[in-house]
């Protein structure tokens, strides 16, 4: 079900952790998915000198956590900013489908550190990390039928293509 | 490095008298049993003689009562879909529960296209249907009641005979879906007073491929495949002899062992439960301590996640099956654990153990410290576990 690299990455994944004095941090999570991952940044002159992450989640969230730390490490912020679900999904030499629609958060997670580091350079201060809860979907991320894997559109509750309700499934 | 099964629930080994009696079926190249000549009538011999096994394995009254299908979950459609249409003039209302296997949901789905209505009742935080909630729900046009007698994702029993005795004092039709309790434990049709009950042959270690469904002498139903006149005109379609002469000599052992393999596999699922609590700490068991399955368990363990548990326990050789949203091919959380009132998040970390005749103490032990490892590896990974451990 998983290529190599997935699992590579799941059975060993790299950075793992909290930064505790981190000067980014983003979360992304999907409660009815289920996977949350969180993004710890710490960043001096606009590199990210240091990675980490946390999640909960699927054997395929966690792979591609690992893989965005791997992706963003070392990088000017403006770089970090341009990699993509999709970037991260191809390091992993492909996603199943329907995992493509949940578990591929990693980017927006990262993009979302790295919005709470300049929020706090500019002296804006939150309480919470910034968190995304509501499930959105990212660019390639696309809903497929679980029963026939035709592509649906986002909110709809009936696949035309084998007839089947999706209310409870989409 | 062998794996070790611990998900019985999903497949079974077949028992060597299985293999054997399908193998010398396969080398005895039956005829059709359908046909008129010697080789026909020897093969109509092997299925007749099934189908008494089969039929003293769940106590029905006449061997006649019992239908060979392809699987459990053909046997459910057959019943659900094939009382429906036959019974429309008399009404078209069905009353289930909310914890049925998606064979029935999903019928019963497709049959509300069609103009049917359903009426689906909650179980309690125990798990288990209430017979007077399921009372309640039939009206006057009501034609069916379906409930499960084991649910499979928790092995929580239900209290099937309470409720046939309620539907039948109603003048209403019972199916009883009892895939994963006929040849686990007793199931006997007469006792329990059911109309129509669905089984299948792999959870008493006969092949895949092969069920059954029990339809008692006077009930309207209609066949799901037409055709032929086999099986008594239920079910048209030349018959899997292999795979059902398989079945016949897996539920004759199965009776005769019966006790034995309960027995058996209820001291694993004792000394994994007392034992657990050494190993980890914050879960909570699905199924319910008395009425439920010998061999089965569900548990959801907190802050991490069913598919990595399943995919970290399959590299340290053991096979277990998880309820979570992103082990199934739907990414929802499980309708069944819901409906106890898990939260989405520990749903996800739900684990089904269903332990059989060939699992040992010893694997018992050495898979509680597999599972410590990986739930503590998973709960470093996890935010969650280190949120609620500031939170103290």
């Amino acid at each position: 079900m998983y290529s190599k690299t997935v699992m590579d990455h799941f059975r060993n994944p790299r950075n793992v952790g909290e930064i505790e004095n981190a000067n980014g941090v983003g979360e992304v999570g999907n409660p009815l998915c289920g996977d949350i991952m969180t993004i710890y940044l710490d960043i001096r002159d606009d590199i990210i000198r240091d990675i980490k992450f946390q999640t909960f989640g699927c054997g395929s969230a966690i792979a591609v956590s690992s893989m965005i730390t791997e992706m963003a490490k070392g990088k000017h912020i403006d770089e970090a900013r341009k990699i993509s679900n999709k970037d991260v999904a191809e390091a992993l030499e492909g996603l199943p489908k329907n995992k493509l629609h949940c578990s591929n958060l990693g980017a927006d997670a990262l993009h979302m550190a790295i919005k709470n580091y300049e929020e706090r350079r500019a002296g804006i201060t939150r309480p919470e990390p910034v968190r995304k809860e509501v499930h959105v979907h990212r660019e390639g991320g696309k809903c497929y039928c679980p029963y026939c894997d035709v592509e649906v559109s986002e909110n709809t509750t009936f696949c035309e293509a084998c007839q089947s309700n999706l209310e409870d499934e989409h | 490095m062998k794996i070790i099964n611990l998900d019985h629930i999903s497949a079974n080994p077949l028992l060597p008298e299985v293999k054997q009696a399908m193998i010398e079926a396969i080398g005895a190249d039956y005829g059709n049993p359908s046909s008129q000549h010697r080789m026909g009538e020897r093969a109509a011999q092997m299925l007749e003689d099934a189908r008494k096994s089969v039929s003293r394995l769940v106590n029905a009254a006449n061997d006649r009562e019992i239908v060979f299908t392809s699987c459990g979950t053909e046997s459910a459609n057959h019943a659900v879909k094939g009382v429906a249409f036959a019974n429309r003039d008399r009404g078209n209302h069905i009353v289930t529960s909310n914890i049925e296997h998606n064979a029935v949901i999903r019928s019963l789905r497709r049959l509300k296209s069609m103009g049917y209505t359903v009426t689906s009742v909650s179980v309690g935080a125990d798990g288990r249907v209430d017979p007077a909630d399921i009372e309640s729900a039939i009206t006057d046009t009501t034609i069916l009641v379906s409930v499960m007698h084991s649910n499979n994702e928790t092995g929580t029993l239900q209290p099937v005979a309470e409720i046939a005795a309620i539907a039948r004092k109603r003048g209403v039709l019972f199916h009883c879906d009892a895939v994963d309790s006929v040849g686990v434990v007793p199931v006997d049709v007469q006792d329990l007073g059911v109309d129509l009950l669905s089984f299948a042959s792999n959870p008493f270690y006969g092949p895949t491929g092969v069920g059954g469904l029990y339809i008692k002498r006077g009930v309207r139903i209609w066949p799901l495949l037409e055709g032929g006149i086999q099986e008594h005109n239920k079910r048209a379609g030349t018959e899997n002899l292999v795979g059902i002469i398989g079945m016949g000599k897996a539920a004759e052992l199965a009776r005769r062992e019966l006790d034995q393999r309960m027995a058996h596999t209820a001291a694993l699922k004792k000394k994994f439960l007392d034992e657990l609590p050494n190993y980890i700490d914050e879960y909570i068991i699905n199924t319910h301590p008395e009425y439920s399955l010998p061999n089965m368990l569900s548990v959801s363990i907190k802050y991490i996640e069913g598919e990595s548990v399943v995919l970290m326990l399959d590299d340290e050789n053991f096979a277990v099956s998880t309820r979570s949203a992103c082990a199934t091919g739907s990414l929802r959380a499980s309708h069944v654990l819901l409906s106890l009132g898990l939260s989405h998040a520990d749903a996800q970390g739900t684990l089904v153990l269903a332990f059989g005749i060939d699992n040992s103490e010893a694997q018992i032990t050495a898979f509680l410290g597999a599972l410590q490892r990986v739930v503590k590896t998973l709960r470093d990974i996890s935010p969650l576990y280190r949120r609620s451990a500031a939170e103290g």
